[in-house]
């Protein structure tokens, strides 16, 4: 008999909110975290708007030792370390010992690609033959592990101390992955979450693809438009998410706050075929992905009451939309509740499934659906599918008991997880 | 600069990387920088890059080797700054 796997902690470092407090203000109220950003416009990007947390030097200081802050230069790594900690505190869990790890916690946090600036920095040192000038710290921030292994150090964990990295998928696969660790006994407690760094090294690439916004450099806070008929590509973020995976019975014998319970879900691919490519996602396999995701968690489809989905702002949103409707077998009046939180704070790549897992969990948490920015101007492929009033442009009021939420990466890999009102 | 001075430098620039269970207090000229003040070897390589910016000086791979005491250091940096 599998462990049963609840959340028992919640971190975020997101462009609209550091902090669960602010965050889930944020998310409740429609603040939106994307604004102008003046290095991008130097460098003549396109798209000169991004979604970045702000933070300040106090905040960085409570969560590093000064060594630590020494050339830290890993914005992905400054995020994750925050989301990270303030979960693991939010659980009210502590740190290891001086002495012995805690074998029964482990760390699963996942980053698309690390320390880009400080990449950049070594790369300008080795080109001006200054090798011996790296110092200690360019390797541990610019490994992908980087940020598992920041974290693992800070709070001693001593069970499995990994990184995954599947694109855009990777924040909700590192769930699935910390779920099944724990549902199989392996361990107690996993700190799953996953960042995305900062800054025009990141975000170059995306921009040559011409896959980002360009019209709204003037007007930011409209320029992510999920679902809408006017959706004129992400906007570019960053930031980290984090949650405390815990087995039931340890989470009860602490007495602990439960946020959720994760009932299962489903990882796979499109293998680049069909429909799918190297960029696009593979229809069947979506389908596939959210009907496994049904399946494994024991659920039937018309259980769920509410979606998360990846809905980037671009026009595969309607796309996205009918691989729900059709896994689902459900549509019109009767297809579950969907938000988008990429209006609020763009697209935060690697960091995007573990941020919007935590937001997704806080809506059980504050018994409300986050509303939906900038689609006013629904798309009409959407409409036909799904009715307007399951799409609400205002945060409501509302008892969410089964929300599924599923994120697609490059590479045509898919994940989806399924999380349940916690009733014990 | 006086010897003085220089010692106060490179204390300095040694305290950021004590661990927490070492204080500035500990150091003195016969510390050995891994098995007294417990300093992580890594972090050796930064204390050297730290010495190079605040004396302007540089130094080599022989020196970096024969750098295990704070005298060590010091006598080095005395032997650069002639």
């Amino acid at each position: 008999m599998a462990e049963r796997v609840v959340i028992t902690g919640l971190g975020v470092c997101a462009p609209n909110g550091i902090g669960l407090d602010a965050f889930g203000e944020a998310m409740a109220s429609g603040k939106s975290g994307i604004r102008f950003i003046s290095e991008l416009k130097q460098l003549e990007f396109g798209c000169q708007i991004a979604g970045e947390p702000l933070l300040t030097d106090n905040r960085i200081n409570r969560y590093f030792t000064p060594l630590q802050l020494r050339g830290l230069n890993a914005t992905g790594i400054i995020y994750g370390v925050l989301a990270g900690t303030d979960a693991w505190n939010d659980a009210g869990l502590p740190k290891a010992d001086a002495e012995t790890p805690d074998w029964d916690s482990g760390i699963l946090f996942g980053t698309g690609t690390l320390g880009v600036a400080k990449f950049r920095e070594a790369i300008h040192l080795i080109d001006n033959k200054e090798v011996r000038r790296l110092g200690s710290t360019t390797v541990i921030q610019t490994m992908a592990s980087g940020i598992s292994a920041y974290l693992g150090g800070i709070l001693g964990c001593g069970n499995q101390v990994t990184t995954n990295s599947s694109a855009c998928t990777t924040g909700t696969e590192g769930i699935l992955m910390g779920y099944e660790r724990i549902a199989s006994g392996k361990a107690k407690r996993m700190l799953v979450g996953s960042c995305s760094d900062s800054g025009p090294y990141v975000w170059a690439g995306f921009d040559a693809m011409r896959i980002l916004p360009r019209n709204y450099n003037e007007n930011p806070e409209n320029a992510s438009r999920p679902m809408s008929a006017t959706a004129a590509g992400f906007v570019p973020g960053s930031g980290a998410g984090a949650l405390v995976l815990e087995s039931l019975e340890s989470a009860q014998e602490r007495g602990g706050k439960i946020y959720a319970e994760v009932l299962g879900g489903a990882v796979n691919s499109g293998g680049q075929r069909g429909n799918g490519s190297m960029t696009a996602p593979n229809s069947e396999a979506v389908q596939r992905c959210i009907i496994e995701a049904v399946r494994n968690s024991g659920i039937k489809n018309s259980d769920i009451d509410t979606i998360n989905g990846h809905l980037t702002a671009t026009a595969k949103d309607a796309l996205e939309i009918e691989n729900w409707s059709r896994a689902l077998d459900r549509s019109g009046p009767n297809f579950p509740y969907i938000n988008s939180f990429k209006g609020l704070f763009g697209h935060c790549l690697a960091a995007a499934g573990s941020i919007e897992c935590v937001a997704s969990v806080l809506q059980f948490e504050k018994n409300q659906i986050f509303g939906n920015v900038n689609v006013e101007d629904l798309h009409p492929e959407i409409e036909e599918q799904v009715d307007r009033i399951k799409i609400p442009l205002k945060t409501i009021d509302y008892t969410p008991k089964i929300l599924a939420k599923a994120s697609f990466g490059f590479g045509d890999v898919n994940a989806c997880v399924i999380f349940k009102r916690f009733i014990d | 600069m006086t010897k003085d001075e220089r010692y106060k430098k490179l204390k300095d620039i040694i305290k950021i990387y004590l661990p927490e269970d070492v204080s500035v207090a500990n150091i003195s000229m016969e510390s050995h920088f891994i098995n007294e003040l417990n300093i992580n070897s890594a972090n050796l390589v930064d204390i050297i890059l730290d010495v190079e910016d605040e004396f302007d000086i540089m130094l080599e791979n022989e020196d970096m080797e024969r750098m295990q005491t704070v005298q060590d250091a010091l006598q080095i940096i005395e032997g650069k700054l002639d």
